[in-house]
């Protein structure tokens, strides 16, 4: 039963290169502690070369050409969950050894990725898809695999029986044993495997104990073991701290781009997508202003409890900045998507249309897993826009209308004029079962005429469809009117649109309702949420055109004269 | 150097006429040219005198206020969102009334209503004070977009994005001046972007501004308002017996590209509408 480990080399320069690319190939050594104690943690061989060692001070390694970056755990952890990203993407039965290392239980996976070497190959483009440099060792049992994979770099394989041949090169701090024994054993002479292998086993019992046999068997790669296979939480953050405070729009689009090509990455090794992107901006709290809220509309809109304001729609849209100076925005998607180009757009548009308001000084991004959109459109269904597509196209159109000018309308239930919600545009996705529409083109192509009409329709549809209706147009807010009475009726307007006597009259009908909500202030022709009682009337108004036909109404609470629209 | 160039000569059949194959009818000369796709509107009167408005082409409505263009529109909108498409409507002075297209029946799930007229403001700043002059320069940039740009870019996005049954543009409040000065290349840009597609681009205004990039044009007109009158009370006050039924336009093809349709001029018919109270 083969075994397959993956093992990344200098782990906290390597999560640090993942973050910053550019890195790559470069000296890096990384500090950690804080001012005025910051030392050397971890150095890459490039580094090593140029001179720098372990617990050097900042002081002493900013005198050698090496790139010196902070240790960031958040970053190791983002780099440890890629790790496992990439083995799970092979293999369920995943052991988390340490934090570089995993060991995959390859049993089965022949039919699927191809013989061992091939797997091995491509674990390593995955790993390396996924921003980490990685070894990966295949061997008969998990601990000779683990061994190979931290003693050779690149690609190695065990054939089975031959493990003690393949690490005896290998020193013996690959074992990982404690600093007596390695002592011990360096007085002895023995300094790789090979040689700790040959000593005899009562010799090292006498000598090392329990412990020393067991490093005997592991030199001799015949440690027979179950593997734990572990269930990491899907989780999936990235996290990015700046070392200096990005102001600006494009800047910071950059580094989201980074931040959602690997979260991309991760979330396809796992084979999943997302519907919810979350991101976290911490500013910085030296700077920050007042947000810039009143650029925003805030019709239509509700300021709940928690800070959150909820849109009509039910979304709830939480520009929430916490007491640490964090701010938190949501995009949430119609469909799981796993496109880094789309979603760095819409974070665009958002940031575009929201600012936070101060310098960023960490990012970090989050994705809701779910599973990929299933199935296809049906090939006779009428064609309608992509799903990524429309979304985009949402968040543009946000950016020059607003928010809240965009989406589908709802009539409520109620009688008050023009009471209506904008709802979130996702026009429902019809059923591919492969029936024809109503009136679809491939239907009408059979017939003769280009007037497509369907033979289903009934005779009092078809009646009813031949007369349309006639539409209102109207006028947000009503223009207010001045109009002349006489014996009841209107028979003269003067408003900024309409003006002149009236030729015709329809009316009055007494419109009202929501009584117990009390009045709406006079001279003022919204009365949203409160109680509304008018008079409407129809007119007709001579024009040089022609005749306007126009709905006007009187308020009973304001006692003023309205043009709500004009019929077209 | 000249004489180590070597010039080839073109081929002789490429200054000879195309290449025919037997049997085989070029479509220039087709006795029956295919019939280009249009959405018809369920008005017979209409549909028989433009056969419907055409997909992959501009349609222009326009008329004065009260003549019928906006009942036209919703018809049309009505029998796309019908055939399970997707539409889209710019409404560049928010003029559109929800309850009367429900009452149309129009399936408003599948209408993308994009209201015009509100400027918000976009700062490519995620701000900073240093920058904040910047900014507020840049926002009073945009305090001065018009609501008939903001309309114009918002279309342009729909087209561009593609997938929708018809997408309306509706200039109908937006006085002529202001719409004749829409720059033709606008709508020579709108007409290229649906072309070979399957939407159909309907404008609707005050005036004619399209100009010669529309495959088809309409005019409206008011032409009646259709009253009913309780017998009880006929001719007599009070107003309330009377009931507004309805109106008659005229509805003019000024011009059609569309092939069975050649280009005529003044053909007209009939548009009676009635108020979504009528049963």
């Amino acid at each position: 039963m083969p075994f397959a480990a993956i093992y990344v080399p200098d782990f906290l320069v390597a999560a640090v290169v993942r973050q910053e690319p550019l890195l790559r190939g470069k000296a890096v050594a990384v500090l950690e502690g804080t001012p005025p104690v910051v030392t050397v943690a971890a150095m890459n061989a490039a580094a090593a070369e140029a001179g720098i060692e372990l617990d050097m001070t900042k002081l002493q390694a900013s005198a050698y050409p090496v790139e010196l970056r902070q240790r960031a755990p958040q970053q190791e952890t983002a780099a440890h969950a890629a790790l496992l990203d990439c083995a799970q993407a092979f293999s369920p039965r995943v052991e988390v050894t340490a934090a570089n290392t995993v060991v995959l239980d390859l049993a089965g996976l022949e039919l699927l990725f191809g013989p061992p070497a091939k797997l091995a190959q491509d674990l390593k483009q995955r790993a390396s898809e996924l921003g980490l440099e990685a070894n990966v060792a295949v061997a008969s049992n998990p601990d000779a695999a683990i061994h190979a994979a931290r003693g050779f770099a690149g690609i190695t394989l065990i054939p089975p029986g031959k493990q003690a041949e393949c690490l005896g090169p290998l020193p013996v701090d690959v074992l990982q044993v404690t600093p007596e024994i390695l002592e011990t054993l360096d007085r002895w002479g023995v300094r790789n495997l090979c040689a700790l292998a040959a000593l005899p086993e009562v010799a090292i019992a006498e000598r090392l104990g329990q412990e020393g046999l067991r490093l005997q068997k592991l030199a001799r790669g015949a440690v027979e073991r179950p593997l734990v296979p572990a269930e990491p939480p899907l989780e999936f953050e990235e996290t990015m701290e700046l070392e200096h405070a990005v102001a600006l729009l494009e800047p910071l689009a950059f580094l989201l781009g980074r931040l959602l090509e690997q979260l991309c990455a991760r979330l396809g090794a796992r084979a999943l997508a997302t519907n919810e992107l979350r991101l976290t901006l911490i500013l910085d709290t030296a700077q920050i202003e007042d947000s810039p809220q009143s650029h925003e509309d805030t019709e239509n809109r509700v300021i709940g409890r928690s800070g959150h304001r909820v849109i009509d729609s039910g979304v709830i849209d939480s520009m929430t900045r916490s007491p640490d100076g964090s701010i938190t925005r949501f995009v949430r998607l119609p469909l799981p998507m796993l496109d880094s180009r789309l979603f760095l757009k819409l974070l665009q548009l958002e940031l575009r249309a929201h600012p936070p308001g101060a310098p960023v000084v960490k990012v970090t991004l989050a994705a809701e897993p779910v599973k990929p959109r299933p199935g296809q459109g049906g090939l006779f269904l009428p064609a309608t826009p992509a799903p990524d597509q429309l979304e985009l196209t949402l968040a543009r159109l946000a950016g020059i209308v607003g928010e809240q000018k965009i989406g589908a309308a709802e009539v409520l239930d109620t009688h008050r004029p023009d009471a209506f919600q904008m709802k979130r545009f996702a026009p429902s996705v019809a059923p591919a079962s492969g029936r024809l529409s109503r009136g679809h083109p491939a239907l009408a192509r059979v017939g003769e005429t280009n007037t497509r009409e369907t033979p289903t329709r009934t005779a009092a549809e078809t009646a009813a469809i031949h007369r349309p209706t006639m539409a209102l147009r109207r006028f947000r807010p009503p223009l207010a009117a001045t109009v002349v009475v006489c014996e009841g009726e209107p028979v003269r307007i003067a408003a900024d649109k309409i003006q002149g006597e009236v030729a015709s009259v329809f009316g009055p009908w007494r419109n009202s309702g929501d009584w117990w909500k009390g009045k709406a202030p006079r001279n003022d022709a919204d009365s949203h949420g409160l109680s509304w009682a008018r008079d409407e009337w129809d007119i007709a108004v001579p024009t040089k055109q022609g005749i306007t036909l126009c709905r006007i109404y009187f308020d009973l609470a304001s006692g003023a004269w309205f043009v709500e629209g004009t019929y077209d | 150097m000249a004489s180590a160039l070597r010039v080839f000569p073109s081929p002789a059949r490429d200054r000879r006429a195309p290449l025919e194959i037997e049997g085989v009818i070029p479509a220039s000369r087709l006795g029956v040219r295919p019939q280009p796709e249009t959405i018809p509107t369920s008005i017979p009167q209409v549909d028989k005198l433009t056969g419907g408005v055409p997909r992959g082409g501009l349609t222009e409505i326009f008329g004065p206020a009260s003549s019928g263009r906006t009942s036209l529109l919703l018809a049309l909108l009505a029998q796309t969102t019908a055939r399970e498409e997707v539409c889209a409507l710019v409404d560049a002075s928010d003029a559109f009334d929800p309850h009367s297209a429900a009452a149309a029946g129009v399936d408003l799930k599948r209408l993308l209503w994009v209201r015009c007229g509100r400027k918000v403001s976009s700062s490519p700043f995620l701000v900073s004070r240093k920058n904040r002059a910047s900014a507020e320069e840049r926002e009073a940039r945009n305090e001065k977009l018009a609501s008939v740009e903001q309309a114009l870019r918002a279309a342009d996005l729909l087209l561009q994005a593609g997938g929708f049954g018809l997408v309306a543009l509706d200039l109908g409040d937006i006085p002529s001046a202001v719409a004749c000065r829409v720059p033709l290349t606008s709508w020579f840009r709108f007409r290229r972007a649906v072309e070979n597609t399957a939407t159909a681009l309907v404008v609707i205004g005050q005036e004619a501004s399209v100009k010669s990039c529309a495959s088809l044009v309409l005019r409206t007109k008011h032409s009646a308002i259709s009253t009913q009158q309780s017998a009880r009370a006929a001719g007599a006050k009070p107003t309330h017996t009377r009931l507004l039924h309805g109106m008659q336009s005229e509805v003019e093809v000024l011009n059609s590209r569309i092939l069975q349709h050649k280009p005529v001029r003044s053909a007209t018919t009939l548009l009676e509408s009635r108020a979504s109270w009528v049963g």
